[in-house]
């Protein structure tokens, strides 16, 4: 087993970053010029990462399967970003924020990385009101904050519901600026599907041309990879469909590290799934919890009758109602982190109390959040004697004011009106927290071949806390990266222009067109989607939201089934030469079929719950998740085997100076 | 419900497309449209047809891959909702649906119901921006206080998805829609004003550059917008680009 150096620089925690900067290697500007990296994705992360890169002077090359950089998943981001400006004057501070986030992840994160994401956060906020980002704003011009689950401050900045667009078009309006000069030349609808290595170090990519199927070889100094997360692993997830893991899982196979593959964060406030035909799941923003109430019925009987459509939840008295969040956690109430929210209506839904067809879903109701704002918005125009019916028509015009796209969404899914009934939910795999092992410079265990965003193990340990993704993907492309890469580029200047012409590239050109061929020549038995939604179930049944040794046993036995049966019988249509939209999602599946059985391994592994890994056989008497401190506050970082179950294991010890770990409280 | 489904095919940029029947039994209403093309590239697969290509991706209306002509409207006959978002239940057993892609000369198809929206992304990148560094070194936030009014009206423009419905709308193929949704954001906004001039000019340069036709007024991307983008930032790019026109 390997020693893992995290490189976490000496110092007091809030003087590392600080003293970091001023003491890594830099590249002068005309150096730069003769430097090329290649991005990996072209969302929050890859895009203000190229985008930053390209002004510093580096020559840029972004790669994104979609159209065009702006429909990266960041997009649909919708409730907001963390940052510890403090402008409520609640008693926010960068250490406030580093502490929620640390704790929120259980304990289960590097406190160096957490810590200088807070420090940086302010200054997401500054950047990209410069750059024109229209946030929400108070009737007073200043800007106006909300908040997210597992906090007990006002943080987060927002859009209306749609603050991920925001930002993203923010982003890929600073790329759109370098791509006009020069800086940054886009490959869009452009697929990585290898990272060549050459005497050790990243030094290009091989990737295909999604229109003319075209394989091409890219070359540059370092390789950023920031293409998301791996929830579709799942199949149904708040993913785009296209959401892949295969530049990370390339990546891994080259050799990179890939840890805590089991940290997977299943969102509790999801639209519930219809039917079979179901391709994804669709996200209600976690924001709603800041004014919908969360419950079940009390009886089950009346559970039952609502099932069996004999009844409807919003003729049931209060007395009647069972706001189990509110009950159990009365400090936090609706507004719990997501992996407790999410275990909370498992709990309640297993034992008989969902309130759909499936029996799957709980009610997200907003009929008191109509009466207190309908009841200040009638005084402040005047009117002191409100009727109930009154407050609850202005509150609805404050409701649809703050939320409306989300509303207007959930009836077009859901075919029924949420002002006038509560919002059916239930939680979906939404982010995993595992990744590419990165240092604290975001490099990988291959030198020049760096990770940023979910593509990355990061900063939220076993579970993220709200509107901080959106945080750590702008933090790592924006304001890390372009300082860390500088000191792997400055032993770069000599190297001269990388060469795609080589032995190396020569060979992972070769192996990319030997696994398409492979794939096309398969016996055509089953779809894509057939084998995709066959490992979907496994993982949602075996590794989801609760996880026990017998079943994970097994799951990676069905997996590792699964997997040899795609590779013979699989049938691809169409022919490898034209956009073939069929071959694209069969090399993603295969990556998922292999990412699949170390991600039950992983869980396997980790005797312990913390954050959203949660193990039956660890928990406490009233159901909370037992950590193990003892034994397992590490970062397992597991090497690339073909056959997953027999990866190694390689261990990164977590140094806690500054926190004292304690058992995860919201009550 | 039982559905009669007429596909744009067209194998490549060159080949010439046709339209083909296709028959599709056994859609629930509570399948999306895009749900209801998945069963039918599944029934294809299984029956060695090659299934229909089209872009989508978030499928929940706001990434602005899906754009599909359904019977002859950008994002069918539901408005303010982009394909992914239209659900089946607007449809009933016997329906015959005829499903194309965007048509527009700045468009051009690259397999069936794909086609190439690149011109979009060279519009933004002519002018789409504020030229402020991303190096951090910006001043605090609440140093630039906003009117409510001009920061969600700048919102509200700046929500466009750049699916390119407005342009499949019109029958010019004009993109004064899009590109005016950009340069009302920036012209909202104090940060935007340094640059207004060079800004309109750039972009709708770049616009008449990729063959986008003139605006004609009938307000028709308006109506197919699954943003419900208005056509009063048609109105203020024109008046930015007075103003340009004037001050250069």
């Amino acid at each position: 087993m390997a020693v893992l150096d995290s490189k976490v620089p000496e110092g007091p925690l809030d003087e590392k970053w600080v003293n970091h900067k001023n003491n890594i290697n830099l590249v002068n500007p005309a150096n730069k010029r003769n430097i090329d990296v290649i991005v990996v994705g072209t969302g929050l992360a890859g895009s203000s990462a190229a985008a930053t890169l390209g002004e510093l002077g580096y020559n840029v090359k972004t790669f994104c399967y979609n159209d065009s950089p702006r429909r990266a998943h960041s997009i649909a981001a919708q409730g907001g970003i963390n940052a510890a400006k403090n402008y409520q004057g609640d008693g926010d501070s960068n250490y406030r924020l580093f502490y929620d986030t640390i704790k929120g992840g259980d304990y289960r994160s590097r406190e160096a990385n957490t810590y200088r994401l807070a420090e940086v956060s302010s200054n997401i906020i500054d950047q990209c009101v410069a750059q024109g980002v229209p946030f929400a704003r108070e009737y007073g011009g200043l800007l106006d904050n909300r908040s997210f689950g597992g906090v007990l401050v006002s943080r987060t900045f927002y859009a209306a519901g749609q603050t991920g667009q925001q930002l993203l078009l923010g982003a890929y309006s600073s790329l759109n600026r370098q791509i006009n000069r020069g800086k940054v030349v886009p490959f869009n609808r452009h697929e990585m599907l290898d990272l060549v290595i050459v005497d050790g170090k990243a030094r290009g990519i091989i990737a295909r041309n999604l229109v003319t199927g075209e394989i091409e070889r890219h070359g540059a100094h370092a390789v950023v990879i920031a293409s998301g997360g791996y929830g579709n692993v799942f199949f149904l997830s708040t993913n785009a469909m296209g959401s892949n893991v295969m530049a990370a899982w390339r990546t891994h196979r080259r050799g990179a590290y890939f840890a805590n593959p089991c940290y997977t964060q299943i969102h509790p406030t999801c639209i519930p799934v219809s039917g079979e035909h179901q391709s994804k799941l669709t996200l209600m923003s976690e924001s709603l919890r800041n004014d919908g109430r969360i419950w079940v019925p009390k009886k089950e009987e009346d559970a039952q009758a609502i099932r069996d459509g004999k009844k409807r939840g919003v003729d049931l008295k209060e007395e009647d109602r069972d706001y189990y969040l509110e009950r159990r956690y009365p400090a936090f109430g609706n507004l719990v982190p997501r992996d407790v929210a999410s275990r909370a209506a498992k709990e309640r839904c297993d034992a008989g109390f969902g309130v759909n067809k499936t029996g799957n879903a709980v009610y997200l109701d907003f009929e008191a959040a109509f009466k207190r704002y309908g009841k200040v918005e009638a005084l402040t125009h005047g009117h002191k004697n409100p009727s109930e019916e009154e407050m609850i028509k202005l509150g609805k015009e404050v409701i649809k004011k703050k939320y409306g796209n989300l509303f207007d969404m959930y009836q077009n899914i859901a075919d029924e009106n949420p002002y006038e009934v509560p919002m059916k939910i239930f939680p979906a795999v939404h982010y995993t927290m595992g990744g590419l092992w990165v240092d604290y410079n975001l490099q990988t265990t291959i030198p020049g071949c760096f990770a940023a965003g979910e593509a990355n193990f990061s900063d939220h340990g076993a579970n993220r806390l709200g509107a901080s993704a959106l945080m750590q993907g702008l933090a790592d492309g924006y304001f890390v990266l372009p300082y860390t890469i500088g000191d792997y580029l400055s032993h770069e200047i000599r190297t001269g222009e990388i060469s795609t012409d080589t032995p190396e590239f020569e060979q992972a050109e070769k192996d990319t067109r030997g696994r398409i061929e492979k794939l096309m020549n398969a016996t055509g038995t089953h779809s894509v989607d057939y084998y995709h939604k066959k490992l979907g179930l496994i993982m949602w049944n075996k590794c989801g939201m609760s996880r026990n040794a017998p079943d994970l046993r097994s799951a990676m036995d069905e997996i590792s089934e699964l997997r040899a049966d795609f590779w013979k019988n699989v049938k691809v249509s169409g022919s490898a030469d034209t956009k073939n939209q069929e071959l694209e999602k069969a090399g993603r599946v295969a990556d998922f079929l292999e990412l699949g059985e170390l991600f039950a391994k992983d869980a396997l592994d980790r005797n312990e719950s913390c954050g959203g890994h949660f193990r039956e056989e660890y928990q406490t008497e009233d159901g909370e998740a037992l950590r193990d401190d003892e034994n397992y506050a590490y970062v397992a970082a597991w090497g690339y085997n073909e056959n997953p179950r027999d990866s190694e294991l390689h261990k990164e010890e977590l140094i806690f100076d500054n926190v004292e770990l304690k058992t995860r409280s919201y009550k | 419900m039982k559905l009669n489904l007429k596909i744009w095919r067209q194998e490549g940029p060159k080949v010439k497309g046709k339209l083909v029947d296709y028959p599709l039994d056994g859609v629930d209403g509570d399948m999306s449209f895009l749900e209801m093309m998945d069963i039918l590239n599944e029934k294809l697969i299984n029956e060695g047809d090659i299934p229909v290509e089209f872009d989508h991706d978030c499928r929940e209306g706001i990434c602005g891959s899906c754009n599909m002509m359904i019977n002859g409207e950008p994002h069918g006959p539901q408005k303010l909702t982009t394909t992914c978002q239209l659900h089946m239940r607007k449809f009933s057993d016997g329906d015959t649906i005829t499903i194309e892609p965007w048509r527009a000369k700045a468009f051009p198809v690259i397999k069936d119901l794909i086609v190439d929206r690149s011109a979009f992304d060279r519009i933004q990148q002519a002018g789409g921006y504020i030229s402020v560094n991303t190096s951090g070194n910006t001043q605090d936030a609440n140093s630039i206080p906003i009117e409510k009014s001009k920061a969600d009206e700048a919102f509200w423009s700046a929500t466009c998805i750049g699916c390119g419905a407005c342009v499949a709308a019109c029958k010019n193929a004009s993109a004064m829609l899009f590109t005016s949704a950009k340069i009302s954001q920036f012209a909202l906004l104090p940060q935007g004003e340094l640059e207004a001039t060079e800004r309109v000019e750039a972009m709708v340069r770049q616009m008449d550059e990729e063959g986008f036709g003139n605006c004609s007024n009938t307000g028709a991307c308006m109506v197919e917008c699954p943003k419900g983008i208005k056509l009063e930032n048609i109105a203020r790019m024109n008046r930015e680009y007075l103003k340009a026109e004037v001050v250069g």
